[in-house]
């Protein structure tokens, strides 16, 4: 019996012996200037340690770092014992093999070390082979594409402004939203009734606000040239105030500023649903003849446009809200969609110069086409014959033309980190 | 002129151009984001504006007595009570640093009656909105489903299978085919005819491509509009009478 009790105990210690035996460290520790920032962050990424299996062996992961002389070179000299001295500058769960440092300074050079812990206590600490030095970049090259591609299509449409400006000949198809909004505000004297717009319920800062304003001009003129009655109900204090401007210089350049009344442009609030039910009672009320909602639009979009139905008044929709398209499409006799929506203010004021823009926007298109097509057909290619340089293409177009990684593809850039290590 | 137009439209030609060219810069990349905490104080100062304008045009519509000043007059009381309970912090209890004074307490403190307000009051009026939804998504569905002409065909066939592919009966009535796309072109073909797969076919291929579509041409028409914005070619915006 007591050979029984001998041996239970030698099991419960050994286990306990294995419980609190060192744990192995991480290995292959790597530093890295993380690229495109102000020399304020380092990337560290390490191997786990080989008893991180997920059993909870290894809790997590302790990062150090000491500060070195920029004397000193490529090669790390810094001890274990130097950084085990130092204060711990992070941690990461188990199962995690990067920390990026974002309190570094540039030209500092730092040496790191990392080292994994559990209850017991920290394993030794692996320290990286190479010293890095964090540099500040002046521009970020990971967005370098994004600016040509940026700078090709405005300097296209600028192009485009001045050429339209300059008497050339610039044809915009017709957009039946549009050509419907004298239509709608006609409907509206005819009925004696008045003609609502609003203007979504973002604030001036949105480009959909703004655009929706270029529209409010042409239909406040067409309002006072018609001598019809238009409000419009805002959910921003400075929508409200830039609409009266908007529809003030709209009556001014039709001769009626007499009948302009600032009465008819408010604010209701800045809550997107007590917003919705100040407009819902309002079209119930006063069963406008003509609603245009154009603006940045979200769940409110249907139960405006679907009440705006049930009065029978004519609804003409703009907004470049994919997710609320659809409702508006449903729900409204005429729909701006996306483009079409920016492309308002220049196609009803006929301003030569706006509609070069558009022309612009065109060859926009065809980039925008071009790239899809050459992605496309290398995607193929690189399906079909599983060849490198394919893929390589297919990934260049990916993710550098179109993502984030400048102009030097990922493998190449990855040989590139030894060099900003020093 | 020059001070309602043109200095306005240089101030945001200036700022415009240079947020851009921040983009760009890691040294300057918050610049946009301090620009729009300048803009949110900007905003938040207007409300006054939106308020005052609220508060007369009720006035006048309850002093008129015209159509619905009931409504007028709710509003106007709602605004006082809950604007004087928010401001005073009325019934808000005290901090443990200054227990006996409420005013440094948190405005939305648990339990006050302002944050009864809003949850008691505003979130279920909110929440009653917004479940109108659901009656007006089935009256714009029934309109829009009609099978008037082919196209019309198509999106109700196209509605019908995602609708079913999104609950239970969609998996039920096509649970006879293979779960199992297996190794064969005809099993897997069978396997992509089940409602929730073919669900799932066409929200990734047909609906994102369209999406996708939709989604460049917004971007190039907000390149476009911005720089007709910054360089001044449409100056519908301040009230121009060009």
């Amino acid at each position: 019996m007591r050979h029984i009790a001998y041996a239970m105990l030698a099991c419960v210690l050994a286990f306990e012996a294995m419980a609190y035996a060192a744990i192995a460290p991480p290995s292959n520790v790597q530093t890295a200037d993380t690229p495109n920032d102000v020399g304020n962050q380092v990337d560290v990424t390490w191997s786990l340690s080989p008893d991180d299996n997920g059993k909870g062996a290894v809790k997590g992961y302790v990062i150090y770092r000491v500060t070195i002389d920029s004397a000193e070179g490529l090669e790390s000299t810094a001890s274990a014992t130097s950084l085990a001295g130092s204060e711990p500058i992070g941690d990461v769960a188990y199962g995690k093999t990067d920390f990026t440092d974002e309190n570094t300074t540039a030209g500092t050079m730092y040496t790191y070390g990392v080292a994994a812990v559990n209850t017991s206590g920290t394993s030794d600490i692996a320290v990286a082979a190479l010293n890095v030095t964090p540099r500040m970049e002046y521009i970020n090259r990971g967005k370098l594409w994004f600016g040509i591609i940026m700078l090709t299509i405005s300097g296209v449409v600028i192009w485009y402004v001045r050429y339209a400006k300059r008497g050339g000949d610039v044809k915009v198809r017709k957009i039946a939203g549009l050509e419907a909004v004298t239509e709608a505000v006609g409907r509206a004297t005819e009925m004696g009734r008045e003609v609502l717009f609003v203007p979504g319920i973002l604030d001036i800062n949105d480009i959909q606000t703004v655009a929706g304003m270029t529209v409010l001009a042409s239909v406040a003129k067409t309002a006072a040239e018609y001598d019809a009655k238009l409000e419009v109900p805002t959910a921003r204090s400075l929508v409200m105030t830039t609409a009266r401007e908007t529809v003030e210089a709209a009556y001014l350049a039709a001769g009626r500023p007499d009948a302009y009344d600032e009465n008819n442009i408010y604010y209701l609030t800045d809550e997107q649903f007590g917003y919705t039910a100040g407009i819902q009672g309002k079209m119930v009320r006063d069963k406008p003849a003509a609603c245009f909602y154009m603006g940045a639009f979200y769940a409110e979009s249907l139960i405006l446009a679907e009440t705006g139905n049930s009065i029978g008044a004519i609804q003409i929709a703009g907004t470049a809200m994919p997710s609320q398209l659809p409702f508006f499409v449903a729900a409204c006799d005429y729909t701006l969609i996306g483009e079409e929506f920016f492309a308002a203010s220049a196609y009803l004021s006929g301003d030569a110069q706006q509609l070069g823009s558009l022309k612009g926007q065109d060859v926009g298109k065809v980039i925008a086409a071009a790239l899809l097509v050459l992605g496309c057909f290398f995607a193929t290619l690189a399906m079909a014959t599983g060849s490198s340089s394919m893929i390589a293409t297919q990934d260049y177009i990916k993710n550098n033309i179109l993502g984030n990684e400048g102009f030097v593809p990922a493998a190449a850039a990855e040989t590139g980190i030894e060099g900003d290590n020093e | 002129m020059i001070a309602k137009r043109t200095i306005p439209l240089l101030m945001a030609s200036a700022v415009g151009f240079l947020l851009i060219l921040t983009y760009f810069i890691p040294q300057t990349e918050q610049w946009g984001a301090d620009a729009m905490e300048m803009f949110i104080i900007l905003a938040a100062a207007a409300m006054v504006l939106g308020a005052g304008n609220l508060v007369m045009m009720n006035l006048a519509k309850v002093s008129r007595r015209s159509e619905g000043w009931g409504y007028a007059a709710i509003t106007l009381i709602a605004f006082v009570v809950v604007l004087v309970i928010g401001l005073l912090k009325i019934g808000a209890h005290g901090t443990a640093v200054s227990p006996a004074n409420a005013w440094p307490s948190n405005p939305v403190q648990e339990g006050s009656p302002f944050w009864w307000i809003y949850q008691y009051g505003l979130v279920p009026l909110t929440a009653t909105m917004f479940a109108m939804l659901a009656f007006y998504i089935a009256s714009a569905a029934f309109r829009a489903f009609r099978a008037k002409n082919v196209e019309a065909s198509l999106l109700l066939g196209t509605a019908f299978i995602v609708l079913l592919g999104q609950v239970y009966a969609g998996y039920w009535l096509t649970d006879f085919l293979p779960a199992d796309p297996g190794d064969t072109a005809w099993s897997q073909f069978l396997n992509g005819l089940r409602l929730e797969n073919l669900t799932q076919m066409i929200m990734d291929v047909p609906q994102k491509a369209g999406n996708r579509a939709i989604t460049i041409g917004i971007a190039l028409g907000i390149v476009s509009t911005s720089l007709k914005v910054l360089l001044g070619v449409d100056r519908s915006y301040l009230g121009s009478a060009d």
